[in-house]
């Protein structure tokens, strides 16, 4: 959806005339600037719309299980942290003003400004990586996993700690130290285009960190004063880092004999749903076929949009280097603004995602 | 080989290009500064609202309220972050579109499932499982 | 674009009509000139290679299940290897053959030309999905050859998510995934290149009827495909997640499943067919060397079915657990697509009425389409209708339905959209009298393999099964003959195309009489594919085309 270039050499001379008018920016095939950016934007527009469809199957099996078993939603969002999920929220609506005002400085060759537009954005992408990573680890660490790994206890004392975060931020890490000496090349033999993306680069690197954080402190201080939803989960069983399908057939412990307790729900709760076939349905909320189908949604509908935003940063950083190179002006905006368009759409997915997993009271 | 001979005719006299520079950017449209800050104050002033809303316990209304404020949000977001309001007609028409068939899909699916819910049979998965393992074995 | 009206004007002489010297074939040489071209022509026929090879290995596990089942029981595939043969050949043909097959192939190699643009609008999009397929073809050869798939090409739960193959249901839904990346992004390239790139001139009504079929087939890869996208994810997510959504051990929905599955799917099958029936268009009013009967009717028609077509997936389900009131509305809705569908077979029959028609290789493989998807539709009515679908389901009937559609449709018509183009692709003219043989052998072949299908299923005999009653021995026989004739037929038809490429005659510039533009250009085209800006007309208007004996083909006078 950017410039096209043929690559192909031209051995016919008599079919090269078309290029002399022609800027490098402009594919050959276009006849003009105008129609080159219809074009793409066009093309975004439609990608757009295959995503919103491809989301639109997490959506559909949200609202059949939601429907089916409000009570399960009830229970399962309480776990998630509410402060995070709102955190993350300004954060990404942050995202798409710093990514909107890049368009502009496109249009008006503000080159300066885009990168800093451009980094803001990037960095904010990985505030909220950092954000979700910590979020992600938190509930791994309680048993709160998709489906049939679901392996989360109601009440009593914590287990030790499995370092799932720490496994997460490895390959941050690495690409934050990465930009780090990518940064100090630039300072000491690169020139200014490099300055332009290595500053870019470390500051993101850097933002994770400061995501990751930001959500243990506000998660540590959610757990130590454990007070509106009231669970406390214990440990699940201690074999589940693998994700490793074999591994897991066989890894469905015994809870030491001892029964399910019984989940504190609210009163007031909506039970006339449940069949007859689930006698104490309280009861049986903290299960894989109830609470753990809840956590596959949720970590679908997050991952899937977790990939989105880091297939964002992706195509962020290739436009920082294009901006550092002083690519963009009022003609040739184009890959500015369908990023712009794709970054928009995963903050949308996300203004859906906030209230319809975190806020269900 | 291209309609080059055809360019001048049909892109000046209907675009008006003005040259590449001064206050006139072609088709470009810079959004002003101010509309910006003000659309971002707006999504967090709403974000703010569903947090709050989140708070009461509404009953079936809570999540059609949610649901309205998320899509006031999502409206700000298209309409001038993405600057659907000064695009092209049929870009706005190809996006509309697909919401179209999300509730097409949506629609009939749900309807679908609640339709045959009352045939449907829950499993307990710790009934099944009692006292050992909390889920069923998925593979034979 | 603005639209400019122009009058038709002749730009093309009888002395221009000799073999380019310069082409798009030899334009570059070398391997890396075409594995990384950026040239919609080349890319097209990277495709057509790639599909019919695909089409070849499906056929082939075809062929293995008519043989198995020549004795009601022990076939010589034991009843595991069946049930890999028969998935293998549904899913090779439905992903890597039909879907691509018109659009990847032809589409790519014609939707520009027809459209008088240098390229696509994406070109290197354009060679991402076709790398794209690539890929998606290797994962399924890998499910083939590690362990073999056996879910049937829907991988319908609770199933996929429990049988032993799990290997190979992740590679082939990894590989569908890709697949429908790949169709994605040629849908999207040619939706943005037919409302952008149209040159002055080329109004909508001007654009030929193949570009609408193309451009209603780009609508629904865009719309549905997504879906299948999610759908095989969320599979993938079961067999290694566990995640449940669709397994009914942690309370999952199956049924829901199957609505994702055929909200894809359904309208997969138009995906299929209607750029087969834009072919078709384009091969009766040329060969009948008259304009189009109802030109606008079939150009809405088109948008009519990819739109209908979103409306009735659920009529794959009627017997799967759907509720009573949303099968009523499936199969009332189901009847609409009936109606674009007839208006198409009217006006191609419009069209050939007073028609000076030419009997070659392209048409007879036109008429052979009329009379196999008309069967193919018809039979598909008992099947929308919720009584007799009770009966029909999963036999032999919808085996033969859907061949008689997809195949008897689909497959023809990409064969004679093959004979058609051929001269223009290659330009080599091919021995007609011999793919004219080709054609009755194919229709022969087919009617024989799947009418005693519908009479099989009519008495009960169950799709899918590797053994069978004695009594429906002789209809399976009859059948087993029909697919090695049909077998015969096919590579008859390959052997024609491929000695054309050896000792064909030079093609002319129109050798059938064609008004749309891809005949203005030479056979083959040059890399740009317009020596000069072609001047656009009404399609099939046909009073300015005329035979020339001098260059064996047709010119336009002024």
């Amino acid at each position: 959806m950017t410039a096209i270039q043929d690559t192909a050499p031209h051995t016919d001379p008599a079919h090269d005339d078309h290029h002399h008018d022609h800027p490098s920016w402009l594919a050959h095939h276009f006849d003009d600037a105008e129609q080159q950016y219809d074009s793409g934007k066009l093309g975004m527009w439609l990608f757009l719309v295959t995503e919103v469809l491809f989301f639109s199957g997490m959506f559909c099996a949200y609202a059949l299980y939601r429907n089916r078993n409000p009570e399960v939603f009830e229970f399962c969002s309480s776990f998630l942290n509410e402060k995070l999920g709102a955190i993350n929220t300004g954060v990404l609506l942050f995202s798409s003003l710093t990514m909107a005002w890049a368009v502009r400085a496109s249009q008006l060759r503000q080159h300066k400004l885009l990168v800093g537009m451009l980094a803001a954005t990037l960095a904010c992408a990985a505030i909220f990586l950092g954000v979700k990573a910590v979020e992600y680890s938190h509930k791994w660490e309680l048993g709160l996993l998709p489906g049939k790994f679901y392996v989360a206890q109601l009440g009593g004392h914590h287990g030790e700690p499995k370092g799932y975060l720490q496994t997460i931020c490895v390959i941050p890490m690495v690409l934050t130290v990465l930009s780090a000496l990518y940064y100090v090349y630039a300072w000491v033999v690169g020139g200014n285009f490099h300055k332009q993306v290595a500053g870019p680069l470390l500051v993101a690197g850097l933002s994770f960190f400061g995501g990751v954080f930001l959500g243990q402190t506000l998660e540590a201080e959610e757990s130590s004063h454990e007070g509106h939803a009231g669970h406390q989960l214990v440990q699940g069983h201690v074999d589940h880092e693998s994700h490793d399908h074999a591994a897991a057939e066989h890894a469905e412990h015994p809870a030491d004999g001892a029964a399910i307790p019984v989940a504190t729900m609210s009163a007031g709760e909506d039970v006339k749903v449940m069949k007859e076939e689930l006698s104490t349905p309280n009861a049986d909320v903290n299960q894989k076929g109830m609470a753990g189908l809840f956590f596959s949604i949720y970590y679908c509908m997050t991952g899937v949009h977790a990939i989105h935003i880091l297939g964002g940063m992706a195509v962020i950083t290739w436009l920082i280097v294009k901006a550092a190179r002083e690519e963009f002006h009022e003609q040739y905006f184009g890959p500015v603004d369908n990023v712009g368009l794709y970054w928009h759409l995963v903050d949308f997915i996300w203004i859906y995602l906030f209230p319809l997993l975190y806020l269900i009271t | 080989m291209g309609h080059a001979a055809n360019d001048a005719g049909h892109t000046n006299s209907e675009h008006g290009h003005a040259g590449h520079h001064g206050d006139h950017h072609g088709f470009s449209h810079p959004m002003p500064i101010w509309m910006l800050l003000s659309v971002f104050f707006a999504l967090l002033v709403l974000t703010g609202l569903t947090v709050f809303q989140a708070q009461f316990d509404l009953g079936n209304a809570e999540i059609w309220l949610s649901l309205t404020i998320a899509t006031v949000k999502a409206g700000l977001v298209i309409l001038f972050f993405m600057h659907l309001l000064w695009d092209k007609p049929l870009n706005a028409i190809v996006i509309l579109s697909s919401l179209i068939f999300v509730a097409l899909f949506l629609g009939f699916t749900l309807m679908d499932a609640e339709g045959y819910r009352e045939r449907l049979i829950y499993k307990s998965t710790v009934k099944a499982s009692q006292p050992g393992a909390v889920g069923t074995e998925i593979d034979e | 674009m603005s639209v400019v009206d122009r009058p038709i004007v002749s730009t093309e002489t009888a002395g221009a009509d000799t073999y380019p010297e310069h082409h798009f074939l030899n334009h570059t040489k070398g391997f890396l000139s075409w594995a990384l071209t950026l040239d919609h022509k080349r890319i097209g026929l990277m495709y057509l290679v790639g599909v019919m090879a695909s089409f070849a290995l499906g056929g082939l596990f075809a062929l293995m299940i008519r043989i198995h089942l020549w004795n009601f029981q022990d076939g010589w595939l034991d009843n595991k290897t069946y049930n890999q043969v028969f998935t293998l050949h549904g899913a090779i043909m439905v992903f890597l053959f039909i879907i691509p097959s018109i659009p990847a192939a032809l589409g790519n190699f014609f939707l520009p030309i027809m459209l008088g643009t240098k390229d696509v609008a994406f070109p290197r999009l354009n060679l991402g999905s076709f790398y794209l397929w690539v890929i998606g073809l290797i994962l399924f050869l890998t499910a083939l050859s590690v362990t073999g798939l056996d879910t049937g090409w829907t991988f319908y739960t609770p199933y996929s998510i429990e049988t032993q193959k799990g290997g190979a249901v992740l590679a082939a839904t990894f590989g569908v995934f890709i697949l429908g990346f790949s169709s994605i992004f040629t849908g999207l390239n040619f939706i943005v290149t037919i409302n952008t790139m149209r040159p002055p001139g080329m109004t909508w009504f001007r654009m030929p009827l193949f570009l609408w079929a193309t451009y209603a087939t780009a609508i629904i890869q865009v719309l549905a495909t997504p879906v299948l996208g999610i759908t095989v994810l969320l599979l993938s997510a079961e067999r290694l997640l566990g995640i449940g959504i669709f397994d009914p051990k942690l309370n999952g929905d199956p049924v829901t499943f199957q609505h994702f599955f055929w909200f894809y799917s359904h309208p997969a099958v138009y995906i299929m067919i209607l750029p087969a029936m834009g072919v078709i268009s384009e091969l009766m009013s040329v060969h009948c060397h008259k304009g189009i009967f109802g030109y606008r009717m079939i150009a809405y028609s088109s948008i009519a079915i990819a739109l209908f077509g979103f409306l009735v997936w659920g009529h794959h389900m009627f017997t799967s657990g759907m509720a009573d009131v949303t099968t009523v509305v499936f199969s009332a809705l189901t009847f609409t697509v009936s109606i674009p569908s007839a208006i198409k077979v009217f006006n191609w029959l419009g069209t050939m009425y007073q028609g000076t028609v030419s009997l070659n290789t392209p048409m007879l493989y036109a008429l052979a389409f009329i009379f196999l998807f008309t069967i193919g539709g018809l039979t598909g009515l008992p099947l929308g209708a919720l009584s007799t679908d009770m009966h029909f389901h999963d036999t032999y009937f919808v085996v033969a339905h859907f061949h008689y559609v997809m195949m008897g449709g689909t497959l023809v018509a990409f064969l004679g959209g093959v004979f058609h183009w051929w001269p223009k692709m290659t330009g080599r003219m091919f021995n007609d009298k011999l793919g004219m043989v080709s054609a009755i052998i194919v229709f022969i072949g087919f009617n024989l393999t799947f009418l005693p299908q519908f009479v099989l299923g009519t008495r009960g005999m169950p799709r899918r099964y590797a053994t069978y009653l004695e009594e429906f021995q002789d209809l399976h026989r009859l059948s087993t003959i029909g697919s090695l004739i049909l077998g015969f037929g096919l590579v008859t038809a390959l052997f024609v195309l491929v000695t054309s490429l050896f000792s064909g005659k030079k093609a002319p510039r129109n050798p059938w009489g064609g008004a749309t533009l891809e005949w203005m250009c030479s056979s083959p085209p040059p890399h740009d594919n317009f020596a000069s800006a072609p001047t656009v007309g009404d399609p099939y208007d046909f009073s300015k085309i005329e035979y020339d004996g001098r260059v064996g083909g047709y010119v336009r006078k002024s």
